[in-house]
C-alpha cells in the first residue's frame, strides 16, 4: 500500500510549491492527473503581484498599498487578515523564485521587471514576458525534482478516506493501469485549481472541472462563495483562449465598431485597467448594446504598442494569434470577447490552508481563503498559488508530524471497497443518457443564465434545468470498461463534478440578493453590507446544498464605495 | 464508400490496444469540421460520439501544455494548434513516433523524462543567497531567451534519428534545457554540466540533422543550443589540456 506523511493532490503551481516546502519537513508525495508539467499554471500570462517597487513609478509601491488594491478590487468580501498576510509575504516569496531560477524578465538595472494590471495602484506585476506561468510552473518543478519528491503521474483522484471526523488519504485512479489504489497520508492537501471549464466559453484547461472541489464537499468541507466566477475581458473570438491583461497592462485600447475607447464610460480614470469585473461587463454591455462587431466581440488593439515591444514583452500572444485567428496583432486589431476565468470561491479554509475536515487542506485556486472576495485582481492567482501553497506545506507537515504512525488497514481497505462499487455502479449504467450530452447542457446553462448579468427568474430557471440534468445522470448510457487510459470514464467523472458544481453556484448565486464584485444581480443592483457582507457556505446534502454564511474578516479597509 | 459531405473530414487514427496484445491498426472516422476546428477537436468529435475506447493526451488546447504532441499526416504538431483547414481533409493521426505506445496517441515518456533528470535540471548557485533578487542584466537575460520556452512535449526527441539508434542519447530536449541552465548567470557549476553532456551519450551523439528543429511546435531551435554547447565544451576541453590557453 502506498503511504506517505504527506500528500499533496495537484502538480501545479500551488500543489508543487507546496510539496517543496513540505518535503523539507515530512515524506511528501504529489499525485496528479497530468504529468505536472501540463498543469493550467503552464497557461497563465501576464505575472505575478509583489510589491517590489522595482520599476518606474512603483517606487512608493508596499505591501499594504497591495493589501488595500486587493481589498477594493475583491468588493470587500476578502478577509483581510489573509490579504496582508499574502502581500506581506509576497516579496520573499518571489525573491525565492527568482533564486530558484525562475525566468523573470529583467528592468535595465537588471532587477524583476514589473508591468502594470488592473486595479493595482503601482506597477506590481513581476513577469516573463508573457510566459510567466509556464516559466513558474518550470521552477517550482525543477525544485521538486532536485528535492526528489514522489510523483504519482496520471493519478485521478475520486474520493477521500475519512475516519472519525479525519482526512486519512485519497482513492485513486492509476490512469494508466485502469487500477483503483488508495494512498494514505496523515495529512492531504488538495491543489486541483479551479472549476470553469464547466462554462461553455472558458479561458481554462480542459481539466479544469473542479473534481478536486466536489469530492472535498461531499467529503462534507463546504464550498465558499462558490457564485463568484470570474470573466476575463479578453478572450479570443471565439474559442475563448487567454489574451493576457499584460496586453492591456502594456498600454493595449479596447476599441468597439464605431472606434470608441468605450472603456471612458465605464472607468474613466483606470481605462483599460480597470478590475476585470468593471472591463467584462463594460464589453459586455457594448456587445449587447449593438456596438460590437458582428454583433459578437470588440477589439483589443495593440497595433500602437509596435513592433518590438509586443515581439519582446508579449510573443506568446501574438503566437497565440497567429496559430488560432490567422492574425498577426502587429497589423491588426484582436477580436476578443469575456469568458470564464477563475472561480474565486472554493474550499473552505483559513489562513492556516485548513479546511474543517481535520488532516485536509487546501490551496490555490480550488481553496478559498478568502483573498480574492468577490473579485480576484490579474497577477494575484499566481500569488495565491505561491503564498499559501507554502504556508499549506508547511501547516500539513507540521501537523503529520505531530500525529502517531499508524495505518488502519481495515478502513483503508473499506474505503477502497466502497469505492470500487461505486466506479462500478456508475460503469453499469443501464439507461441512454450521453454524460457528456448533459455537460454541454450544462456548461451552456451556466453561460447563458448564471453568467455576468444574472437576475432571479433565470437563476430559478438555470436550478430547475440543473436539477433535471442531475437526475438524468443516474440513467447514463453504460461507462467504457477499459483498464489503460480510459477516458470514458475519468469524463464520467468529470461530468458528476460538473453538474453538481452547476447546482452549488447556481444555488448560491440565487440566494445572494445583491450585486457585488463578480455577481451582479440585475434585481438587486446594489452592493447590500447589511445583510451581505458574508461568506457563502455550501454544505453537502444529498438533495442539493445547504446553505449557510460566514464572517468576513474586516481590520484596516472598511467597506466604501468601488470607483475606479 | 459512402461520399462525404461539405463539412465532412476523414480522421484516421492510429489504434493499439495492449489488452488485445495484437497488432497496431488503422481506424476511420468521419467528423465534421468547420474553419476552426482542430485536430485535437476533431479527437474528441471521435471518443464523444463513435469511440468511447479511443486514447490521447489533452489539456491546455492552447499549445502551451505539451500534452498533445502527435505526428499527423507525417508532422511532428500539437493536435490543439493544428487546424483541420491546414492539414487537409484526409487526416491520418498517429502517436509520437519510436515511443513505446501505452494506448492509441498515448506513448510511454518515461525515458523521455528520466533523461531530462539527467541533466540538473535546476539552477546551483555556488554564491551566497542575495538578499533580494539576484542582478542578471537584460544581456545576460537575452543568452536564455528562448532555451527557457521549452514546452516538454518530446516532439523533437520523437523526431531524432540519434535518439531512435541510440536508446541512451539524452536527445535534443535534454540538451537544451542543459544549456539553459549553463547559460544562466546565476549558475554556478558549468563544468559539471559540460561534464555530462558531453560524456558518452551526451551531445556528441548529436549529428545536426535538424529533425528537432524543424519538429518543435514552438518554433525553438534546439539544434543550435546543442551547438553552443559543442563549442562551450570544446573550448572549455582545450583550455584544460593547453595550459596557454588558460
Amino acid at each position: 500500500m502506498f503511504q506517505h506523511d504527506v500528500i499533496v493532490v495537484g502538480g501545479g503551481l500551488a500543489g508543487l510549491r507546496a510539496a517543496i516546502e513540505s518535503s523539507a519537513l515530512a515524506d511528501t508525495a504529489v499525485i496528479s492527473r497530468v504529468h505536472p508539467l501540463r498543469s493550467h499554471t503552464k497557461a497563465a500570462q501576464g505575472g505575478i503581484n509583489a510589491a517590489l517597487g522595482n520599476a518606474e513609478g512603483g517606487r512608493d509601491d508596499t505591501p499594504d498599498r497591495h493589501a488595500f488594491d486587493t481589498v477594493k478590487g475583491s468588493d470587500f468580501l476578502a478577509d483581510q487578515d489573509a490579504v496582508e498576510l499574502m502581500t506581506r509575504m509576497a516579496p520573499e516569496c518571489i525573491f525565492e523564485l527568482e533564486h530558484w531560477g525562475c525566468a523573470f524578465s529583467r528592468t535595465d538595472e537588471g532587477k524583476i521587471a514589473q508591468r502594470p494590471f488592473g486595479g493595482a495602484g503601482f506597477p506590481r506585476t513581476c513577469y516573463g514576458a508573457d510566459r510567466t506561468g509556464l516559466y513558474l510552473l518550470q521552477t517550482v518543478y525543477e525544485q521538486s525534482v532536485k528535492r526528489k519528491i514522489k510523483q504519482y503521474q496520471e493519478y485521478f483522484v475520486t474520493s477521500l478516506i475519512i475516519d472519525e471526523g479525519s482526512c486519512r488519504g485519497v482513492i485513486a485512479l492509476n490512469i494508466k493501469t485502469g487500477e483503483l489504489v488508495p494512498i494514505a497520508a496523515k495529512a492531504t492537501i488538495l491543489a486541483t485549481g479551479g472549476a470553469v471549464w464547466i462554462y461553455s466559453i472558458s479561458t481554462n484547461s480542459m481539466i479544469n472541472t473542479g473534481s478536486g472541489m466536489t469530492i472535498a464537499y461531499r467529503a462534507g468541507v463546504p464550498l465558499k462563495d462558490m457564485e463568484f466566477i470570474q470573466f476575463h475581458p479578453t478572450g479570443l473570438y471565439p474559442t475563448g483562449l487567454l489574451i493576457t491583461e499584460g496586453a492591456r497592462g502594456e498600454g493595449g485600447y479596447l476599441i468597439n465598431s464605431k472606434g470608441e475607447r468605450f472603456m471612458e464610460r465605464y472607468a474613466p480614470k483606470a481605462m483599460e485597467l480597470a478590475p476585470r469585473d468593471i472591463v467584462s461587463r463594460s464589453i459586455q454591455k457594448e456587445i449587447d448594446e449593438g456596438r460590437a462587431f458582428e454583433n459578437a466581440y470588440v477589439h483589443l488593439d495593440l497595433r500602437h504598442l509596435g513592433r518590438e515591444k509586443i515581439m519582446t514583452r508579449l510573443p506568446g500572444i501574438r503566437e497565440l494569434c497567429l496559430l488560432f485567428a490567422g492574425l498577426d496583432p502587429i497589423d491588426k486589431p484582436i477580436p476578443i470577447r469575456p469568458a470564464a476565468h477563475y472561480t474565486m470561491g472554493g474550499i473552505d479554509c483559513n489562513s492556516n490552508c485548513e479546511t474543517p475536515l481535520k488532516g485536509l487542506y487546501a490551496a490555490g485556486e480550488c481553496s478559498c481563503i478568502s483573498v480574492h472576495g468577490a473579485n480576484r485582481l490579474g497577477g494575484n492567482s499566481l500569488l495565491d498559488c505561491v503564498v499559501f501553497g507554502k504556508v499549506a506545506g508547511e501547516k500539513a507537515a507540521k501537523f503529520a508530524k505531530s500525529l502517531p504512525s499508524r495505518t488502519d488497514e481495515q478502513l483503508i481497505e473499506s474505503s477502497l471497497e466502497r469505492e470500487q462499487k461505486r466506479v462500478e455502479a456508475l460503469q453499469k449504467g443501464n439507461g441512454t443518457e450521453e454524460p457528456t450530452a448533459l455537460r454541454d447542457e450544462a456548461r451552456l446553462i451556466l453561460t447563458q443564465k448564471v453568467g455576468m448579468f444574472r437576475s432571479g427568474t433565470d437563476l430559478e430557471a438555470a436550478l430547475d434545468q440543473i436539477r433535471r440534468l442531475r437526475r438524468r445522470f443516474s440513467q447514463l448510457r453504460p461507462i467504457n470498461l477499459d483498464r489503460v487510459f480510459n477516458l470514458d470514464l475519468i469524463r464520467t467523472f468529470e461530468v458528476e463534478a460538473t453538474l453538481e458544481l452547476a447546482e452549488i453556484i447556481t444555488a448560491s448565486a440565487l440566494a445572494r440578493r445583491e450585486s457585488r464584485g463578480a455577481h451582479v444581480r440585475l434585481d438587486f443592483p446594489q452592493r447590500d453590507d447589511e445583510n451581505f457582507l458574508k461568506h457563502t457556505l455550501a454544505h453537502y446534502a444529498p438533495t442539493g446544498p445547504r446553505l449557510d454564511y460566514s464572517e468576513v474578516k474586516i481590520s484596516r479597509y472598511k467597506p466604501e464605495a468601488r470607483k475606479y | 464508400m459512402t461520399k462525404r459531405k461539405e463539412d465532412e473530414i476523414a480522421l484516421t487514427v492510429l489504434r493499439y490496444d495492449p489488452k488485445e496484445s495484437g497488432e497496431p491498426y488503422y481506424q476511420t472516422f468521419t467528423v465534421k469540421a468547420t474553419k476552426d476546428t482542430t485536430v485535437l477537436d476533431a479527437l474528441f468529435q471521435a471518443l464523444e460520439n463513435q469511440d468511447h475506447s479511443l486514447a490521447f493526451r489533452y489539456s491546455c488546447r492552447s499549445a502551451v501544455c505539451g500534452s498533445c504532441a502527435m505526428f499527423i499526416n507525417g508532422w511532428h504538431r500539437l493536435a490543439c494548434s493544428t487546424l483541420i483547414s491546414q492539414v487537409g481533409r484526409d487526416i491520418i493521426v498517429q502517436p509520437l513516433p519510436h515511443m513505446p505506445i501505452i494506448k492509441d496517441l498515448v506513448v510511454d515518456l518515461t525515458l523521455f523524462f528520466e533523461k531530462y533528470e539527467v541533466v540538473k535540471p535546476y539552477v546551483v548557485p555556488t554564491r551566497p543567497l542575495p538578499e533580494k533578487e539576484w542582478i542578471q542584466s537584460p544581456k545576460d537575460r537575452r543568452k536564455i531567451d528562448l532555451s527557457t520556452d521549452c514546452i516538454m512535449c518530446a516532439a523533437c526527441y520523437s523526431s531524432c534519428p540519434s535518439v531512435w539508434t541510440g536508446k541512451k542519447y539524452l536527445g535534443p530536449a535534454a540538451l537544451l534545457q542543459a544549456y539553459r541552465f549553463a547559460a544562466d548567470s546565476r549558475d554556478g557549476i558549468i563544468r559539471d554540466r559540460l561534464g555530462v553532456v558531453g560524456s558518452e551519450d551526451g551531445l556528441w551523439r548529436c549529428h545536426t540533422i535538424f529533425n528537432c528543429t524543424e519538429a518543435c511546435p514552438k518554433s525553438l531551435n534546439p539544434a543550435r543550443f546543442i551547438e553552443t554547447l559543442k563549442r562551450t565544451t570544446t573550448k572549455e576541453t582545450l583550455k584544460a589540456r593547453i595550459p596557454f590557453l588558460r
